[in-house]
């Protein structure tokens, strides 16, 4: 499923894509973008942090990460899969219960009010 | 008088209740060396007027009394008519007159009784004296039922006395609530469940507007303010007190404005040579009416005389007692910068703390069924608090509060910390259950068994209750929380009661709660944020992604018109169809930026949203019925149609399905149900917690033969009932097997009213069905509601390329999605 350069992947080697305002996001809840063939999930959180993931579940294989559940596990942002509620963590994309199974991360970050990813 | 008493002074007591008493014992006590003359109106010397009740239960007048001090004169059944401050003499009414140089006023008060036609009659009484308490015996011997005037703490006295006395007892309340003084309204509701639960019955904001005799020019009826008549034959009034402060009015000492004779610290009036104590003095302008406060003040008077300094400095009104056989304390303030409530209305248990606006000091609290926290707690009055105020309420979760071993826990069956503690080790107990078989701890009152859940905790016996890490509370404690505060977002909810940010555990629950209270639409503001995918597009989510539309069809009754437009719908959009066993159609295979426009067109053509998505009212299935088949014996499908309209919308712990069927031959398959409904000859009979799933179970019969609109009612107090006490996605099969009590609990709660809320759960059905609106309707208006339903935010126009259909039996279907290494 995913590869470690997917995962860590940076914004040096990518450039980066306007997704949306700032002003479009609802905290703890995220939104599914297009990103050339990629689709990413981006989330704000409660404390104005700002994340992207993979948007494809992989227990599933339905692009649905952008819908689910926002909140912590000890203390971690992380979401739960709209599917089945696995839960990954935000910060890294790891299955929480299950950290061999990982989703990408892209960088992601706000330039003049505009939220941008960028995916390698 | 600052220099010791000399031999010879006189010392006149006029009255002679608790409070003299404890003047005079102490005056004896500490060698006195004048003389002292105690006047009473009463018959009897002073007796112990707080265990008043006990009186009607057998206890002699002899048993209440208190010793009386040699040495003491004694004038019983006296009245003091007048004080001559310049002679230094009291004169009775029969005109014997009593020189004194020292007098001490301690006339007590005298209950209110309100100026209201009637209230003279005979079988109109007040509780304060034996001699009333005798009246009000001979009275209700011929008497079947009583009214009290007053639920305050006195009040409730004398209502447990008519209940004694067996009368049909009413409570008759001005305020909004039982014990005004020592609880709030949540308190108040919870000690009024208790009241009604021992077959009182309770008017509050209700007041008096006369007293009406019978035939026999005895009171008979009590009008209400409302207009409303009780029947009662015995009436007490016990709305208050009022001081005794007429002999010292007549005298010109100084009275407060409200009545009560002004005092100094040191419990001397504006006449150095008179002293005032107990109800009628007004010390620091209060006047105290309970016996803890006025001994303190008889001890400071007596120490005066006796040349010390004492001073009385307010007392601690705090207030720990047990009436009715409910446990009901208040200590320090009433009120706080910020407060923290635990309520279980299951077990009648409410409990309150007030705490400074950084959580760091206690200031007081409320308790009503459990007094636990009034023990371990009033020493840490206006300190610190040794805990957090969530963890001091609520045991379950950690609390630090150290309670000695010798501290006990059940004052019912007197078990002390210690022996739960034995016990669990010992015997290796796993749960309450355990330890209430093992030591009769908790098996009377109940009141302790957070306690005892604690000492599990602390044994290190896995307890655990709560929800997820965010909430160690369970969903029905987190619904009293949210109803009885008010809460209305879960920011403030975890801020106040959990820890973080929540998860896919609570945030659906805390929505499923607020959705039961009616907070608007559930995709307003941050309720938003909290609902589950289905909740979030108002659709249900299907295994690629896409979501399944089903509108409702109450009874499964559908017109043809409406058959055509659901079949144009999916054609057009291109869905795949399928009848549901909720006799609904299902459109599946909506991408979610399609959900607006298809919602569009069926709203259009009347449909509204079924709440397939929600943990919710689902369907009240149907047969047709009486009006077309020729067994059946009642318009089943009517009823149907009406109880789907009425509970649709309603948000519950888990989802909801319904049946009626018009005859025993069940073609509804109602005992499959949340609720059934299976006609009769005669009415309706109601079935509650069957299931399919995992675990069938067919419905019990809660009740046989109900009219429609008893049926209805019946059917808010059950829903309402699950709805608040349920645990997360417990549907009503396994609620009802987890109820202590089972059905027969059920019953009791929904058809008796054994906990005294069936008019909170009818009220609170009232304003789901008040304020119901469709959701799909709301949606497709607030262009605000509708952002969310795109394919990508930068792209709304492009389908997600990853959802793709195949063909099969002439509908669409996904194409399965081949998983790679993935382990599911």
């Amino acid at each position: 499923m995913t590869t470690p350069a997917e995962t860590h992947a940076t914004a040096e080697n990518g450039t980066w894509t306007r997704v949306c305002r700032h002003a479009d996001l609802t905290a703890e809840r995220g939104v599914a973008a297009l990103v050339g063939r990629h689709q990413v999930a981006v989330f704000l959180t409660f404390d104005g942090g700002l994340y992207a993931l993979g948007n494809r579940d992989p227990y599933s294989g339905a692009h649905v990460m952008s819908r689910g559940i926002v909140g912590t596990r000890n203390g971690e942002p992380c979401v739960a899969s709209p599917m089945h509620k696995q839960v990954f963590s935000l910060v890294t994309g790891a299955c929480v219960d299950d950290p061999a199974v990982v989703v990408p991360t892209y960088p992601i970050r706000v330039n003049d009010e505009t939220v941008e990813v960028s995916v390698a | 008088m600052t220099s010791r008493p000399e031999t010879g002074t006189r010392v006149v007591v006029v009255g002679f209740g608790p409070a003299a008493h404890r003047l005079i014992e102490n005056l004896a006590r500490r060698g006195f060396p004048g003389r002292i003359t105690v006047f009473g109106e009463e018959p009897r010397p002073a007796y112990d007027r707080v265990a008043l009740t006990s009186y009607l239960q057998g206890r002699s007048a002899e048993d209440l009394t208190c010793p009386v001090p040699d040495g003491v004169t004694l004038r019983l059944g006296r009245r003091v008519a007048g004080i001559d401050r310049v002679n230094r003499t009291v004169v009775t009414d029969a005109g014997q007159a009593e020189p004194y140089d020292v007098l001490v006023l301690a006339t007590g008060s005298a209950p209110f009784v309100p100026p209201v036609p009637g209230r003279d009659l005979p079988g109109c009484f007040v509780y304060r004296t034996i001699d009333d308490l005798d009246a009000i015996r001979e009275a209700a011997g011929r008497a079947g039922s009583g009214v009290v005037v007053g639920g305050g703490l006195l009040g409730l006295e004398a209502a447990d006395a008519l209940r004694g006395l067996g009368l049909g007892t009413h409570i008759v309340e001005m305020g909004d609530r039982l014990m005004p003084r020592q609880v709030d309204e949540g308190g108040g509701a919870v000690l009024r469940g208790h009241v009604e639960a021992l077959g009182l019955t309770v008017h509050t904001g209700t007041g008096v507007r006369a007293i009406e005799p019978g035939p026999d020019g005895r009171a008979a009826r009590l009008v209400t303010s409302q207009g409303g008549a009780i029947e009662a034959g015995v009436v007490v009034f016990s709305a208050g007190i009022r001081p005794r402060d007429e002999l010292a009015r007549h005298c010109g000492l100084d009275v407060g404005e409200r009545g009560g004779i002004v005092v100094d610290a040191g419990m001397r009036t504006s006449d150095e040579h008179v002293y005032a104590v107990g109800e009628c003095a007004l010390a620091g302008g209060i006047v105290y009416g309970l016996a803890g406060p006025c001994f303190t003040q008889a001890e400071v008077a007596a120490d005066r005389i006796m040349g010390g300094t004492a001073s009385f400095e307010g007392a601690d009104v705090s207030t720990r007692l047990k009436l009715l056989g409910v446990e009901v304390a208040q200590f320090g303030a009433m009120s706080g910068a910020l407060d923290v409530t635990y309520l279980d209305p299951v077990a009648g248990v409410y409990k309150k703390l007030f705490v400074s606006d950084d959580a760091m000091t206690l200031l007081g609290g409320i308790c009503v069924g459990d007094a636990t926290p009034y023990d371990t707690l009033l020493p840490f009055v206006g300190k610190a608090l040794p805990g957090s105020p969530s963890d001091l309420l609520f045991p379950g979760a950690g609390a630090t509060i150290e309670v000695p071993d010798d501290a006990q826990v059940c004052s019912c069956n007197n078990v002390s910390k210690g022996r739960v503690r034995t016990a669990v080790a010992e015997a290796g107990l796993t749960d309450v259950q355990g330890v209430k078989d093992c030591t009769r701890a908790g098996t009377t009152c109940g009141s302790c068994v957070p306690m005892l859940r604690r000492i599990l905790a602390e044994s290190g016996v896995d307890v655990g209750r709560g929800l997820c890490e965010h909430f160690a509370l369970s969903r029905a404690e987190l619904f009293e929380i949210v109803l009885v505060r008010g809460i209305t977002t879960f920011s403030r909810l975890v801020a106040e009661h959990g820890t973080g940010r929540g998860c896919d555990v609570c945030k659906p629950v805390v929505a499923s709660i607020l959705a039961s209270l009616g907070n608007g639409h559930i995709l307003d503001g941050e309720q938003a944020a909290l609902q589950d995918t289905n909740d979030h597009f108002l659709a249900n989510i299907q295994k690629n992604g896409t979501y399944s539309v089903v509108p409702r069809v109450p009874g499964g009754e559908i017109t043809p018109d409406k058959l055509i437009v659901i079949g144009e719908v999916a054609r057009d959009f291109g869905l795949y169809t399928k009848i549901t066993g909720g006799q609904r159609i299902d459109l599946l295979g909506a991408r979610v930026e399609q959900l607006p426009a298809v919602w569009a067109r069926l709203v259009a053509a009347g449909f509204e949203s079924g709440h397939a998505y929600g943990k919710a009212l689902r369907t009240v299935k149907s047969c047709v019925g009486s009006t077309w088949c020729r067994y059946g014996v009642q318009d089943s499908a009517g009823l149907a149609v009406a109880l789907e309209l009425r509970y649709r919308g309603l948000r519950s712990p888990h989802k909801l399905k319904a049946a009626v069927s018009g005859c025993a031959r069940e073609c509804a398959e109602a005992r499959s149900k949340d609720f059934g409904i299976i006609a009769t000859e005669r009415g309706w009979n109601l079935y509650v917690g069957g299931n399919g799933g995992f675990t069938p179970r067919h419905a019990d019969l809660l009740v046989a033969d109900l009219p429609a609109d008893e049926l209805v009612r019946v059917i808010d107090r059950f829903l309402m009932f699950y709805v608040r006490t349920a645990d997360r996605l417990q549907r009503t099969s396994a609620w009802i097997e987890g109820l202590e009590g089972g059905l027969d609990h059920l019953r009791a709660v929904v058809l008796d009213d054994s906990l005294g809320i069936c008019a909170d759960l009818e009220a609170q059905m009232e304003r789901h069905v008040a304020s119901y609106v469709d959701e799909w309707r709301a949606a497709i208006e607030d262009p605000d509601k509708l952002r969310r339903f795109v394919s990508f935010v930068n792209a709304p126009g492009t389908p997600d390329p990853s959802i793709v259909f195949e063909t099969e039996r002439d509908q669409i279907r996904p194409v399965p999605v081949v998983l790679e290494g993935v382990r599911v």
